[in-house]
C-alpha cells in the first residue's frame, strides 16, 4: 500500500512539473500573464509531493517490505536499521528518486523565498527547473520505477553491498546529491536569464546563495567520499582518478569557477556571458557524471546499475537539456553584453585567470575520463591513471594556486603590482625556503615538492586579506573566503606529505612478531574471531608503539559478510597529530604467518581537514549573504511600514 | 595601463561549447552502441613462451615444460576443473584432438582429485597437464582467465590467443591457425 501511495505521489509530482512548465512558459507570452500566479505554488507542491514519494520509499526500506522489488534486491532483514534506510539510495532507482526529490525541493524553495529577480526571469527559471525535472520523472516512471512489486514475494532480500555498509557511506550519497542536483538551480537561473535577457548583478546575487549551498554539499560530499575510499577499501590511497570520482570532481570544479565569476558579476557587473555559461556547465557536468556512472560505458570500481538502455535514456536527456541550453546560449549570448571593463592588474583579472585555470583542469579531467572510450573506438585498450592526471591537472592547478595567493589582495578594477608585491615578500620567502627543504627531504618528487613549498606560503597569504582590519568588524563572506583558501593550503599540505613521505610495508608475520614501519614498531599480539550483526571476522590485535612510547592497540579485521557473501578488509587507523598509522589484515599464509599491510602516512588527515575547512568557508560566506539579505528585507519592510503610517 | 574587457570572443566562439558537447555525445554514443569488450588480449602474442616447468597435475599424464613445445605447432589450453565454460568446450577439444592436434593443458589452482573427476566426466584430450597452483604461468603468458587457448608454433613462439571457451564454429579457425603456425 505504501509503495502504491509513493508511486501515486510521484505521478502527481510529474503532472505538476508539466503544469509548472506549461504555465511558466505561457505566462511569459503577452496573453498568458494571468497564469503567472500559479507557477510558484505549483513548484512548492511539486517539491512536497516528490518528498512524499521519497518518504514512502524510505518507509518500505525501513520495514524491509520484500514485496517491493527494489527492497528485495538491495536489502535484507538482518541489516542494522541505518543501513536498511541507507539502502534506499544505495541503488539506481532509489538514487534517481532522491535526484528528483532534491530538484523538486530546490525548485520549491526558490519559488518560496526568491523575490529579488524580475518576475519574468523567475517564471522562466521555474519553468526551466520543471522542464529538467520532467525528464527525470519520465526516466523514473518509465524506465526505473522504484516501487515495482514482486510476485511471488521472496522470503529474504539479497542484501546491500557490504562495502556500502558503513556510516560514512550512508550519508555520502545524499550529501553529494544535494550538491549535484542543487546546481540545477544555477542551470535554471541561467536558462531564465537567457530567455529574458536579464543578466545583471541582481541575477548573480540571486543565484549565488544557491550555488554556494550546492557547492558546500559537493565539497563535503567529495571530502567524505575520499575519506571513505581511503579507510574502507583498504588500499591506503585517498584519490584514484576513478571515473566516478572524476564525475564528482568535474561539477565541483565548474561550481567553484561559477562561484567566483558570480562574485565578479555581483560586485562589478562584468563577466556576464561567462557566468551564465558556467551556470549551464556546472549542472551539465552533474548530468554528464550521472550518465557516465549509470550507463556503464566506462570501467569503474563503482559498479553501479550497468544498463545500456538506461544509458541511452540519460543520453537522450543530456542531448535535450545540455544541447538545448548551449544552443540557447549560442543564440542569446550575443545580446548579453560583457559589461564593465577592468585593468589587467585587478581582482577581476585574477578571478578570470582562476576561472580559466579551473575550466582547464575540468577539461583535462573530462578528457582523461573519456580517453579510454576514444581509444577503444580505434581498437586500443588503455586505462588512464595518475601518471596522466597528476601532472596534467598540476599544469592548471599550480598557476591557479599562485594567483589564489595574490588575487584576494588586489583591488577591484585597477591596482598596482608594486603595492601587492610588498605584502607578498614574506609568503614568497617562505615558499622558497620550503622549496629547498622539500627538495632535500623528498628528492626527485617534483609535484610533492611544489606542494610542500606552496602550502605554507598560501596558508599565510590566505590570511593577508585580514591584515589591518578589526577582526570583529570583518564581514562573514570575507571570513568565508579566508577560511576556504586556508583550507586549500591545509589540504594541499596533506596531499604533498602523503605523496612525499608515506612509508609502506607488506609483511608476513607470525603471532608475537614485531615489524617496523616508519617511526612505529608493530607487534602482532594475537588473532581472534569476532562476530557482528551480519558478519563474522578475524580480528588482529596489533600493539603499535611510536618511537618507543607505550604501545597502543589497533584492531584491523578481515570480515566475511553473509548476505551477500563477500569478504572485506576493515582497516584500522591510529591517528596522531602528525599523521596516521594505517593497518590492514590480509590472508593467512600456509606456514601460519599472517599478511599485514602497514602504512605510516605523515599529516595525511590534513587532506580531509582541509576539505572540511573549505566547506566551512563556504558555510560562513553563505550565512553572511543570507544574513545581509534578511537585514535588507527587514529594513525595506520597516520603511514601507513607516511610509504607510505617515500616509495615513 | 590598458583596459581590457573580459573574454567575450568572436561570434563563432559562442557555438564552441555546443560543438564540444556534440563531440562528447558522438563519443559516448559510440560507446553505448558498441558493447564494452572486457577481454584482455595478451601482450605476449608473437613472443616466445617464458621458461617454466610444471609438475603433473593428475596421475597418468605427465607435467608440462617449455621444452615440450618443440617440434610441430600445438595448443596450450588454460583450464580448471572448477570452471564451467571449460566443461562446455571439452567436446571441441576432443574434436581437435581427434584431428591429430596435440593439446597441452595448464590447470589453474586445481586439486588432483577434482581434476580426475573433471577428466573422467568430460574426457581427456590432453597430452600433458601441468599444475599451475599459483597461476604463475598463466600470468607469464598474459592470460587473464579460464578458459583460454594459445596456439604455440614449433619454435615455442605464441602465435595466437583465443579468449573464452572454444565454440564448435571456432574449431576450423583454430585448425587454420595451427596450419599457419606450421608454415
Amino acid at each position: 500500500m505504501i509503495a502504491e501511495f509513493g508511486l501515486a505521489a510521484l505521478w502527481f509530482a510529474a503532472a505538476l512539473a508539466l503544469l509548472q512548465l506549461v504555465a511558466g512558459s505561457l505566462a511569459l507570452t503577452p496573453r498568458g500573464g494571468a497564469l503567472a500566479c500559479v507557477v510558484r505554488p505549483v513548484a512548492m507542491v511539486q517539491g512536497a509531493l516528490a518528498l512524499v514519494a521519497f518518504a514512502a520509499l524510505l518507509t518500505v526500506f525501513a520495514e524491509t517490505d520484500l514485496s517491493v522489488k527494489l527492497v528485495a534486491m538491495n536489502s535484507h532483514s538482518a541489516k542494522p536499521l541505518l543501513y536498511k534506510i541507507a539502502g534506499a539510495w544505495g541503488n539506481h532507482e532509489g538514487s534517481m528518486l532522491l535526484w528528483v526529490t532534491v530538484m523538486g525541493l530546490a525548485g520549491g524553495f526558490v519559488a518560496l523565498v526568491e523575490r529579488r529577480l524580475p518576475e519574468p526571469t523567475m517564471l522562466a527559471t521555474l519553468a526551466g527547473q520543471a522542464f529538467v525535472s520532467l525528464g527525470f520523472y519520465a526516466f523514473l516512471l518509465f524506465a526505473s520505477n522504484p516501487f515495482e512489486r514482486l510476485n511471488p514475494v521472496p522470503v529474504e532480500g539479497q542484501g546491500l553491498n557490504p562495502l556500502l555498509q558503513d556510516p560514512g557511506l550512508a550519508f555520502h550519497p545524499p550529501t553529494l546529491y544535494l550538491g549535484y542536483v542543487g546546481l540545477s538551480i544555477a542551470f535554471s537561473f541561467a536558462i531564465g536569464a537567457l530567455v529574458t535577457r536579464e543578466v545583471s548583478p541582481a541575477f548573480a546575487r540571486a543565484m549565488r546563495p544557491w550555488v554556494l549551498g550546492a557547492w558546500i554539499f559537493l565539497t563535503l560530499g567529495i571530502t567524505a567520499g575520499s575519506y571513505w575510499a581511503y579507510y574502507e577499501l583498504g588500499w591506503g590511497g585517498w584519490w584514484f582518478w576513478d571515473p566516478v570520482e572524476n564525475a564528482s570532481l568535474m561539477p565541483w570544479l565548474a561550481a567553484t569557477a561559477l562561484l567566483h565569476s558570480a562574485g565578479v558579476l555581483a560586485a562589478r557587473n562584468a563577466l556576464r556571458a561567462w557566468t551564465v555559461m558556467l551556470g549551464v556547465v556546472a549542472f551539465s557536468m552533474s548530468m554528464v557524471g550521472t550518465f557516465l556512472v549509470r550507463s556503464g560505458i566506462l570501467t569503474s570500481v563503482h559498479a553501479f546499475a550497468v544498463d545500456p538502455k538506461r544509458g541511452t535514456f540519460i543520453l537522450g536527456l543530456l542531448a535535450i537539456y545540455i544541447g538545448g541550453a548551449l544552443t540557447l546560449f549560442a543564440i542569446r549570448a550575443a545580446t548579453v553584453t560583457e559589461g564593465e571593463r577592468f585593468s589587467v592588474t585587478s581582482r577581476e583579472s585574477a578571478l578570470v585567470f582562476n576561472n580559466v585555470m579551473l575550466t582547464g583542469a575540468l577539461g583535462i579531467v573530462l578528457m582523461g575520463t573519456l580517453y579510454p572510450l576514444v581509444t577503444e573506438a580505434f581498437g586500443e585498450k588503455v586505462s588512464v591513471g595518475p601518471p596522466y592526471f597528476n601532472p596534467m591537472t598540476a599544469v592548471f592547478v599550480v598557476p591557479m594556486l599562485l594567483v589564489l595567493a595574490v588575487g584576494p589582495l588586489l583591488r577591484w578594477r585597477r591596482d598596482s603590482l608594486k603595492r601587492v608585491s610588498a605584502m607578498l615578500l614574506v609568503p614568497g620567502g617562505i615558499a622558497l625556503i620550503c622549496l629547498v627543504i622539500g627538495a632535500v627531504l623528498a628528492p626527485g618528487k617534483v609535484l610533492p615538492i611544489i606542494g610542500l613549498a606552496l602550502a605554507p606560503a598560501i596558508a599565510l597569504a590566505s590570511l593577508l586579506p585580514l591584515r589591518g582590519r578589526k577582526l570583529r568588524q570583518v564581514k562573514l563572506p570575507l571570513w568565508g573566503m579566508v577560511v576556504a583558501h586556508f583550507g586549500i593550503a591545509v589540504a594541499l599540505f596533506g596531499m604533498a606529505c602523503d605523496s612525499a613521505f608515506t612509508t609502506e610495508r607488506l609483511v608476513a608475520v607470525r603471532v608475537g612478531d614485531t615489524t617496523p614501519v616508519g617511526p612505529w614498531q608493530i607487534r602482532l599480539a594475537h588473532i581472534a574471531p569476532v562476530a557482528g550483526p551480519n558478519w563474522t571476522a578475524l580480528e588482529a590485535t596489533l600493539q603499535a608503539s611510536y618511537k618507543g612510547a607505550a604501545p597502543v592497540e589497533t584492531h584491523p579485521q578481515a570480515r566475511t559478510f553473509w548476505a551477500p557473501v563477500q569478504n572485506t578488509a576493515e582497516s584500522a587507523l591510529l591517528t596522531r597529530w602528525n599523521g596516521q598509522l594505517y593497518t590492514v589484515l590480509g590472508d593467512e599464509a600456509e606456514d601460519g604467518r599472517w599478511q599485514l599491510r602497514l602504512w605510516w602516512k605523515p599529516f595525511v588527515p590534513m587532506i580531509w581537514l582541509g576539505g572540511m575547512l573549505i566547506g566551512l568557508g563556504g558555510l560562513l560566506a553563505l550565512l553572511g549573504r543570507v544574513w545581509s539579505d534578511l537585514r535588507r528585507i527587514i529594513a525595506r519592510e520597516k520603511i514601507a511600514y513607516r511610509r504607510e503610517k505617515q500616509g495615513r | 595601463m590598458s583596459e581590457t574587457a573580459a573574454p567575450s570572443g568572436p561570434r563563432l566562439a559562442r557555438w564552441l561549447p555546443l560543438a564540444l558537447f556534440g563531440l562528447f555525445a558522438l563519443v559516448v554514443t559510440w560507446g553505448l552502441v558498441h558493447p564494452k569488450d572486457d577481454t584482455v588480449p595478451s601482450r605476449f602474442v608473437g613472443q616466445p613462451l617464458p621458461a617454466f616447468q610444471l609438475a603433473a597435475a593428475t596421475d597418468g599424464k605427465p607435467g608440462l615444460a617449455t621444452a615440450d613445445f618443440a617440434g610441430k605447432p600445438k595448443l596450450l589450453n588454460v583450464f580448471a576443473s572448477w570452471c564451467i565454460p571449460c566443461a562446455a568446450e571439452a567436446p571441441q577439444l576432443a574434436q581437435l584432438a581427434a584431428e591429430g592436434v596435440e593439446i597441452n593443458g595448464v590447470a589453474i589452482r586445481d586439486h588432483k582429485e577434482d581434476l580426475a573427476v573433471f577428466l573422467a566426466r568430460n574426457g581427456n584430450p590432453y597430452a600433458r597437464i601441468g599444475a599451475d597452483n599459483l597461476g604463475k604461468v598463466q600470468l607469464a603468458i598474459g592470460s587473464s582467465g579460464v578458459p583460454e587457448t594459445f596456439v604455440i608454433d614449433g619454435k615455442g613462439v605464441i602465435r595466437y590467443q583465443h579468449i573464452g571457451d572454444i565454440r564448435p564454429e571456432d574449431v576450423p579457425m583454430l585448425l587454420g591457425k595451427l596450419r599457419e603456425a606450421g608454415q
